[in-house]
């Protein structure tokens, strides 16, 4: 009776699944210029963020059409809403990771002890975008859940490095300036989480209609 | 807000067949409510029920409670014509009476005793105003009624109804024979009555339930299946039914 309406619907979820593999892709790619040596991982990033924005348009344009043609409600329209919250988000994730990439080239030589909660950190936040979007992928209000709740784990992770990087300009203030970059890597890791979390809400709404207050 | 009408295990036979099944809804009053649901479901049953419109059909057999006001509309002390004033209808296809403008909105005021021309002349006026069509019949209220487009006449079925004074409107998918521009106005209109009045609908257009709608029950096989405020049930319906239905997966 309203397969063409179904099939749109499909084929929104194809394109939603698509540009959160592409976010998960931009921040791996980060993770891997950070810890390799291997700094050919940024040629690909600045790519990858067009790529991003791109899926933004089409999404957009996709959602809007839908409203339009279809006057959506209930479940569909809950589904087109949070559609358009979470690809804003999405794309602001492809932003911060390319500001990271801006700033790996800056920050060669970086304390032991940050750089290893910075992986740790990078890391948390990259599962937090691939749980969101597994959780939109399967409906899965519980996933979704979780990775509200890992938003912590992060926070936490910014908290430690950032007294670590006090420490350190205490200790060594003429590299000051690679210390600040470390801590802006940090925030926008931070950032990120924040960015799955907004989306792990929006997946909650999706499904249960309800979302989180605040 | 306090309920002007409400209805408890209300059930309805046509013969051996039964249309309504246990109808438990309170009507705020003051508010717009709207009745949905696909052909046959009982809700334009159910709506005629609250005038006692159906007692005209001979093998109608009601059961349960059905309060205007706290009354029992069915109590053997109630005056129906009375019942009517108060709780008027407009039908899906305008009907105005083959007569003259003036005198379609006259005609509840006579019937009911008034006599003075002067009053006539005030009822007429403020019906028409309140319908929000005195603008554009003023100046030919002699003219017959018949004249009008389809918009208007409508319209002028609702000043007709309003000019008893009445507490309810029941509107039977009054904008299902009207273009988008006449359906607007009734739309506007409606909304804007329900400062004096209160409004309950039978309507086959969702979009419109959710424009002006309060509250909106949703009826299937004649059970009230879902009934809610109207935002609420067209974002998150509680009832599968309910949300197979707006979703059009049937119906």
């Amino acid at each position: 009776m309203r397969s063409r309406f179904d099939e749109q619907l499909a084929i929104l979820n194809k394109e939603m699944i698509e540009m959160g593999a592409l976010c998960e892709e931009i921040i791996s790619k980060v993770l891997k210029a950070l810890t390799d040596e291997d700094k050919d991982f940024l040629n690909g990033i600045s790519t990858a963020g067009t790529e991003i924005d791109r899926k933004e348009r089409t999404i957009e344009t996709l959602c809007l059409k839908l409203l339009l043609q279809q006057q959506p409600v209930a479940k569909d329209l809950r589904q087109i809403s949070s559609a358009l919250k979470m690809i804003t988000d999405m794309e602001r994730i492809g932003d911060q990771a390319e500001d990271i990439a801006e700033i790996i080239p800056f920050v060669e030589n970086r304390p032991e002890m940050a750089d290893t909660l910075l992986h740790e950190m990078a890391k948390a936040s990259i599962k937090m975008v691939t749980d969101s979007v597994d959780a939109f992928v399967e409906h899965d209000v519980e996933l979704a859940k979780k990775v509200v709740s890992d938003d912590d784990i992060v926070d936490k992770y910014f908290d430690l490095i950032k007294q670590e990087i006090i420490r350190e300009i205490i200790s060594n203030p003429k590299d000051g300036e690679c210390s600040i970059d470390l801590l802006m890597i940090a925030k926008y890791f931070e950032r990120i989480g924040d960015h799955a979390t907004n989306i792990a809400e929006w997946v909650v709404f999706s499904v249960t209609g309800i979302h989180k207050e605040g | 807000m306090s309920n002007i009408i409400t209805v408890k295990d209300m059930c309805l036979w046509y013969g051996e067949h039964q249309a309504l099944k246990d109808i438990n809804i309170d009507i705020p009053s003051k508010s717009i409510t709207a009745f949905i649901g696909p052909s046959g479901c009982g809700k334009s049953t159910f709506l005629k029920s609250l005038n006692r419109m159906n007692d005209l059909i001979p093998s109608v057999k009601i059961t349960g409670d059905v309060k205007y006001n706290g009354k029992n509309i069915f109590g053997s002390s109630v005056d129906v014509n009375e019942l009517r004033r108060e709780i008027g209808m407009v039908f899906q296809k305008p009907n105005p009476f083959p007569m003259s403008i003036y005198d379609n909105v006259a005609y509840g005021p006579r019937t009911h005793g008034v006599k003075s021309k002067a009053k006539l002349d005030d009822i007429v006026e403020q019906s028409l105003k309140d319908a929000a069509i005195w603008e554009e019949v003023k100046d030919r209220l002699k003219k017959n009624a018949l004249g009008l487009s389809g918009g208007q006449q409508q319209r002028l079925c609702i000043a007709r109804a309003l000019a008893v004074k009445p507490a309810v409107l029941l509107m039977d998918e009054p904008t299902s024979a009207l273009d988008p521009i006449s359906t607007s106005k009734i739309e506007e209109l409606t909304i804007k009555l329900k400062e004096n009045y209160t409004i309950i609908m039978v309507t086959h257009n969702m979009q419109q339930a959710v424009r002006i709608s309060d509250q909106t029950a949703f009826f299937l096989l004649g059970e009230l299946v879902e009934y809610g405020n109207t935002e609420t049930l067209f974002s998150t319906p509680k009832d599968k039914r309910t949300e197979d239905y707006i979703t059009g997966r049937f119906g």
